[in-house]
């Protein structure tokens, strides 16, 4: 498989990232100007897996046409089953030092764990199941889509009401995730203080690890041949039928493939903001993620990584610094580079050629 | 030999429209055979029943014989080998003229088997053939979208050849065409059915005469006439359905 030389360089420079950032952050005295603070890696970290999800997005929207507004479910379900093990993590010493239950469950006087807490306590056990919730709901879900031909902004709005479906779910007490309050006060990773420098350094290098695979492999996918065969759905999707490609197959991988990924971002997401509840199914969630692949350049993949970090640097400065005008800069920020940059960051500027647009790696 | 196509009795009404009207048409291995007939003859919708994009209210519809099409999908029936050129060119306009020949191209269908698919050598000579069977070698690393509307169609063509389909359903080739291109594409269609069988829906009568083959004329939803052009040309039903109203 032949990549181009501007994936090398662009995966060069996220593992330079990966490395780099943790050694200024470690070796590089506190006192010096170039020494990296511990809660800029949580946050770039954060970032990181932000930008996971957006490839993860621009994988379906941009080479398949398939406008997910829905996919912070995935990220949320990838995020939850990672907050299921580390809830098991705390063991005995939550508030009410019950080693057997969680504390919420403790407060709402269950007697014992729910079955579909069992196998948490196993990271592994996690892991897979981090990929599977996603991937299978993401499976189920587009095999009926596909199979019967929804697709355009019919689908886009039956995406939209799934993850509102589930964060309506998710806020309910007796569904056992914790309810509103969703889970948090986590304690340690595979025995390590998430609260310790040391750790956040390593999620911080999972969160660059993770990206850099996936973008990897996003690209090798987009440059084989059935890469171009889904850009051929995406602009003309009834020639590819009458070529004998069956069009729901094609849609029903990348789709499934695309939410896994969106969970593992969710995954490396919540150890390092420390909570995962039901606000990240929020409707509003999902679209957002939409904004970051539009702004930064659908169907480049680098464009989205570079649409994530940005939007969400601007967001972490403006809510801080203006709280009252993020959603006016990110909005004016989407008008903008609809209006002006229509393939977004990465699509102009001549970088277009650069990066190997338009699916062709 | 059985017959490649076999339509009996097809009928096909859209919200109280008859499109299709007992339509019968019988297409024989290695024929070339042209369709002609007023707007709302019922060409296209014939071509959506044969590639299963449309179903019949009833009448039967089968392939070399003993396939019934009429149970199957679009993919399935390309993948029997029933190659279908739309009226307007659909061709993968973001890929190059190459990559659109080679997703043509005969091979395994399913993502797992082109997510691994390597061109082989005797792959990319097909490719290399059929570029220049439709003229467009020096084009090839273009992408297809820049491509003048008589290349697209072509190209279009090309990637029916590249299905190597049985049978070839071709929807107006030389619609937009200019006069020379017009030749060339009769010249190329002709050709092609040396070695498989093909329906063209054609307006333009000049452009049959060229083809010279055999004729049917729809009208209504069914055949009116069939024979070669002269005969259907004299025969006072077709000259009454063209020129009588």
């Amino acid at each position: 498989m032949q990549l181009k030389t501007s994936t090398w360089l662009f995966a060069v420079l996220l593992a330079a990232v990966t490395i780099i950032v943790p050694i200024l952050n470690l070796a590089v005295p506190e006192t010096s100007p170039l020494h990296f603070p511990t809660y800029g890696l949580s946050l770039f970290g954060k970032y990181l897996s932000f930008a996971l999800l957006a490839l993860s997005v621009d994988l379906i929207w941009g080479f398949c046409g398939i406008l997910s507004l829905g996919h912070g479910a995935f990220f949320a379900l990838g995020g939850y089953a990672m907050g299921m093990h580390l809830m098991r993590q705390i063991g005995d010493r939550g508030v009410y030092g019950n080693a057997e239950l969680p504390d919420f469950m403790v407060f709402l006087d269950w007697q014992e764990l729910p079955w579909y807490w069992y196998g948490f306590d196993s990271f592994a056990f996690a892991m897979a199941m981090v990929m599977l919730a996603p991937g299978v709901l993401a499976f189920v879900f587009g095999w009926f889509a596909f199979r019967s031909r929804v697709s355009g902004v019919y689908l886009s709005i039956i995406t939209q009401a799934m993850t509102f479906a589930l964060m309506l779910a998710f806020f309910r007490n007796d569904m056992g995730f914790g309810g509103n309050n969703g889970l948090t006060d986590f304690k340690e990773l595979l025995g390590f203080d998430l609260r310790s420098q040391s750790t956040r350094v390593a999620l911080f290098m999972a969160s660059g690890t993770a990206l850099l695979a996936g973008f990897v492999l996003c690209r090798m996918i987009v440059a084989s041949k059935l890469g171009k065969i889904l850009v051929g759905i995406r602009d003309a999707e009834s020639r590819t039928r009458f070529l004998g490609y069956r069009v729901e197959h094609y849609k029903l991988f990348v789709f499934t493939l695309s939410a896994v990924m969106a969970g593992i971002a969710g995954a490396l997401y919540v150890p390092q903001v420390g909570i995962i509840n039901p606000g990240e199914f929020a409707p509003a969630n999902s679209i957002e993620i939409v904004v970051w692949v539009a702004l930064g350049g659908r169907g480049t993949l680098i464009g989205a990584i570079m649409g994530a970090v940005l939007v969400n640097l601007t967001k972490s400065y403006l809510t801080a610094a203006f709280p009252e005008i993020w959603l006016f800069a990110l909005g004016g920020l989407f008008v903008g580079v609809t209006l002006f940059l229509p393939k977004g960051i990465a699509g102009s500027f001549g970088l277009a050629r650069l990066i190997g647009a338009r699916g062709q790696p | 030999m059985s017959e490649i196509l076999y339509l009996d009795g097809i009928s096909v009404s859209f919200g109280g429209f008859k499109a299709l009207n007992d339509l019968s048409l019988v297409v024989e291995p290695g024929e070339m055979r042209a369709i002609i007939g007023p707007n709302g003859a019922g060409k296209t919708t014939m071509m959506d029943i044969i590639t299963g994009r449309t179903r019949p209210d009833k009448g039967i519809a089968l392939f070399q014989g003993d396939i019934d099409l009429t149970r199957m999908d679009e993919a399935q029936i390309a993948n029997l080998g029933i190659g279908r050129k739309f009226q307007k060119p659909t061709v993968f306009e973001s890929h190059s003229v190459e990559d659109n020949l080679q997703l043509a191209q005969k091979a395994p269908r399913g993502p797992l088997a082109t997510l691994f698919a390597k061109l082989s050598d005797s792959q990319q000579a097909a490719i290399d053939e059929t570029l220049e069977a439709i003229a467009l070698t020096a084009a090839r690393r273009r992408l297809a979208g820049e491509l003048s509307h008589g290349q697209k169609q072509w190209l279009e063509i090309g990637m029916l050849l590249m299905q190597q389909p049985e049978l070839l359903l071709v929807d107006e080739p030389v619609a937009g065409m200019t006069d020379a291109e017009t030749e060339q594409t009769a010249d190329l269609l002709r050709r092609i059915a040396q070695t498989r069988s093909v329906v063209v829906v054609e307006h333009d009568m000049e452009f049959v005469r060229a083809l010279g083959t055999k004729v049917s004329v729809l009208h209504e939803g069914s055949v009116l006439s069939e024979g070669p052009l002269e005969a259907v040309q004299n025969d006072p039903r077709v000259i009454e359905v063209y020129l009588g109203r």
